[in-house]
């Protein structure tokens, strides 16, 4: 997590005393020239566009389907697959959050109390390739047939159990695997749009959320008042 | 074999908010101070302005401004009879990761505490004589009063911006203020934010019940402001990215925003970052310090030396630093003895979700201290007679942002979590849903405390923390007494869906996002039997180590603990130059 490699070439425009800097870090005191321009670092990061980088075709068959129950196309809005939370799902795997790089991950594994938190030996990219495919092979098992071709009441009916942990997957925690796939489906919903998902900005429109607005001045006085602010999005990709 | 730097009058470790105020002091005074900080440098332009602020996965789902596990979690049990496992991932404790620490990426809640919770065990004998506690809870008064740290709240509120209404000048009554607090010399350098329409209902509510309500002191600026030190902030513009966000307006009272644009000007001030102290070093005596052994982000060791250590770290690194160098004997649970680790505390948490009908509160409009509060029920504002409890809640309503992940669970008891009908509900409570939260008043208990990890640690292979925490009786029974006061307030304040809310009820779990309020384990006092540090947050084993943070308190009050963060360091800092320099040496007999 060296966030401000930026600073390695800062570093030696001001050492302090005898000694040399730390060279990785960076010394900064009265006579550091500290660039005022944006660290490349801070900048946003959107996802890649294109094809799948980490979920497989079948993968992103059926954790879309899942999804779709979570976050179901009505009324109201588009469902979660057309609002862009698998391709969302796919980057966040394929990267930094896919990998577990900021969880700590040395053993021993113990299983412990519920109020312990998690205690995944597994990454989140490890934990939905294990657990998608044990989610086929139990519908395969009761019902001949993928999760994704069960009917919609079938689906929910399974999702259900799996909330209540009702289901056994195996060497998958249902309910766990249930609970992650609920928060990142949320996430693809409602995260900015250049991440993937909340296409055309579904999530926001449907709770009126303004998004990445940052000055409330002018509307703040008008409390308890409907607003219809049109949302926007950090890079206007939405 | 650490290569060594140039010795230098003091030396922080970690440079948040503690760090920070006690560096301006010090190189005020002339000394030559050097800060190390394991985080790297972050400011307004360079790191988070609006253009890269307003991104709710990145910064608060993410959780990337913080310190991540990766580099060094805690471990965790209820019971001193279970084993602790890590906590592996983001949990309610905040860690900073950067110059300006916790301080960069909190709301900016700035409160004092009440003169109440620095003496609570005097106080408590006073008014209800030999008043049966809990058992085992460890009650005991901090060696400062409120009056002492009265003229460091102030400078502190000064130097931050703090928007608010005094309810107590000189012990004059201030209209719209909060009556309950200690007699302040004068009101707060800014007028209160602007409210919300979440606040108008918070205060008819209050009036319904004879209550006193009053705006939060914000550490979000109101107005413009020019500080002591002739930094300027700007107003806040209430956009909703506070907790867990760097401000980029300028406007959210931080180390950045307020202190180190001075700080960095001064010829006698250094922060060497990415820098993390390994430990402490002492002399052979174990009296004094010689400074500090700290590693660079190629994994160099480095030494250096000073003739004044101030651990300045978040609240737990500060107990475990001291663990590992071997400053202060540690807190041992069979026999009660040693200190280090003692009196850790929490913040007890209760309180009630409210859904209301028809509304527009329009939560992204908001700030990270934009609230409006009660404290009728908090510290010792009410009579405890016939309470089998001491202590109590602030209660308040937030109106903090509208972030749209992190509210998907906002909705009324019984809907379901997923489906069309949740989507409906959603929309719905969006507009509608808000809570009334009490942050409570937290003791030490004989069972509760912080130690090394017999089995994880961190990446250099240091023990990691242990912390041995879950609500105590006197805290449960608190915060069961406030979430009725919550329901009831929920009800007044005309919601139509009032869901009581009381974590207490069963065993804590940092995974919770309860509160990031964790004090205590090297905390201040009059006797040494009892407390890590005399009344200047001076080790009484090592007379030249300070140690500045919540760590200190030997309670927590019932409300935000960052105010008295830094009114402690700043009580701390002028004893240094008053006393300190002129003969170092143990400020108090031991």
């Amino acid at each position: 997590m060296d966030r401000r490699s930026v600073f390695k070439s800062l570093a030696g425009l001001a050492a302090l005393g005898a000694a040399p800097s730390a060279a990785t870090g960076a010394v900064i005191g009265k006579h550091t020239i500290l660039d005022p321009g944006l660290n490349p670092e801070s900048l946003p990061q959107p996802a890649l566009t294109g094809g799948l980088a980490f979920l497989t075709v079948a993968e992103a068959r059926t954790v879309g389907a899942v999804f779709d129950r979570l976050i179901p196309a009505d009324e109201l809005s588009v469902g979660a697959t057309q609002a862009g939370c698998v391709e969302f799902l796919d980057r966040q795997l394929a990267g930094d959050y896919g990998r577990a790089a900021t969880q700590y991950r040395q053993g021993p594994f113990v299983k412990g109390t519920p109020q312990q938190g998690p205690q995944f030996q597994q990454t989140p990219a490890e934990r939905y390739r294990a657990g998608l495919a044990a989610l086929d092979a139990y519908c395969a098992q009761a019902q001949g047939k993928a999760f994704a071709d069960l009917t919609p009441d079938q689906q929910d009916a399974l999702l259900t159990d799996m909330e209540g942990g009702k289901v056994d997957l195996g060497g998958t925690d249902a309910k766990a695997f249930f609970e992650l796939m609920l928060q990142n489906v949320r996430e693809g919903y409602f995260a900015d749009p250049m991440y993937g998902g909340n296409k055309d900005m579904a999530g926001w429109k449907l709770v009126g959320f303004p998004g990445a607005r940052y000055d409330y001045r002018d509307v703040i006085g008008k409390r308890g008042q409907k607003l219809d602010l049109p949302p926007v999005s950090l890079l206007d990709r939405g | 074999m650490a290569q060594q730097r140039a010795r230098v009058d003091a030396v922080i470790v970690g440079l948040g908010w503690a760090g920070s105020l006690m560096a301006e002091e010090l190189t005020r005074a002339g000394l030559t101070v050097v800060a190390l900080e394991r985080g790297a440098w972050r400011d307004t332009t360079t790191d988070f302005p609006p253009a890269v602020d307003t991104d709710e996965l990145r910064w608060s789902t993410r959780r990337g401004m913080l310190q991540p596990q990766a580099v060094e979690t805690l471990t965790f049990r209820n019971r001193p009879d279970q084993g602790a496992l890590p906590l592996r991932d983001w949990n309610c404790f905040q860690f900073g990761w950067n110059v300006g620490g916790a301080g960069t990426h909190w709301n900016g809640m700035t409160w004092r505490f009440k003169p109440y919770d620095f003496q609570p065990h005097t106080l408590t004998r006073r008014r209800y004589g030999d008043k049966k506690l809990a058992d085992g809870l460890q009650v005991q008064d901090w060696g400062v009063s409120y009056d002492d740290l009265e003229p460091f709240y102030d400078r502190f509120e000064r130097l931050a911006g703090t928007s608010g209404k005094a309810g107590n000048i000189q012990g004059q009554a201030q209209p719209g203020g909060n009556p309950f607090e200690g007699p302040r010399q004068r009101d707060y350098p800014l007028p209160p934010l602007q409210r919300t329409r979440a606040c108008d209902l918070f205060d008819a509510g209050a009036a319904k019940l004879g209550l006193h309500s009053f705006p939060v002191p914000a550490g979000n600026t109101s107005g413009a402001y020019v500080n002591p030190l002739g930094v300027h902030m700007a107003p806040c513009t209430y956009c909703g990215y506070c907790e867990f966000f760097g401000c980029g307006n300028w406007s959210k009272s931080s180390p950045q925003a307020c202190i180190l644009p001075a700080l960095k000007r001064r010829p006698n001030f250094s922060v060497l970052t990415q820098s993390e102290v390994l430990k402490v070093n002492l002399a052979a005596d174990k009296k004094t310090a010689t400074g500090v052994t700290f590693i660079d982000a190629a994994g160099r060791l480095w030494e250096q030396p000073a003739d004044i250590v101030v651990i300045s770290a978040y609240q737990m690194d500060n107990v475990r630093l001291m663990l590992l160098s071997g400053i202060g004997k540690p807190y041992d649970r069979a026999s009660g003895t040693g200190v280090v680790g003692r009196n850790y505390a929490y913040q007890t948490i209760s309180g009630a979700s409210v859904f209301f009908e028809d509304e527009h509160l329009n939560p992204f409009i908001g700030a990270g201290a934009l609230a409006q509060a009660v404290d009728d029920y908090n510290s010792d504002n009410f009579d405890h007679t016939h309470h089998d409890f001491i202590g109590g809640a602030n209660m308040l309503i937030h109106s903090t942002n509208g972030r749209p992940i992190g509210m998907g669970g906002a909705v009324p008891p019984g809907t379901p979590r997923w489906g069309s009908d949740w989507k409906k509900a959603y929309r719905d409570s969006y507009q509608n849903s808000n809570s009334v939260y009490c942050q409570g008043t937290s003791y030490g208990h004989r069972d509760v405390y912080l130690d090394l990890d017999p089995t994880y640690t961190d990446r250099h292979g240091m023990p990691l923390l242990r912390v041995t925490f879950d609500w105590n009786e006197n805290d449960a029974r608190m915060a069961h007494f406030i979430a009725d006061r919550a329901v009831e307030m929920g009800h007044a304040m005309g919601a139509k869906v009032v869901s009581r809310f009381e974590p207490t009820a069963k065993a804590f779990s940092p995974m919770d996002q309860l509160s990031s309020h964790t004090t205590g384990g090297a905390v201040m006092g009059a006797d040494p039997t009892t407390s890590a540090l005399n009344p200047y947050l001076q080790s009484w084993d090592v007379h030249n180590v300070f140690v500045a943070g919540a760590s200190c308190f030997a309670n927590n009050g019932g409300c935000n603990p960052t105010g008295t963060v830094a009114a402690t360091t700043l009580w701390a800092a002028h004893a240094i130059k008053e006393q300190y320099l002129k003969n170092p040496g143990p400020l108090v007999k031991a």
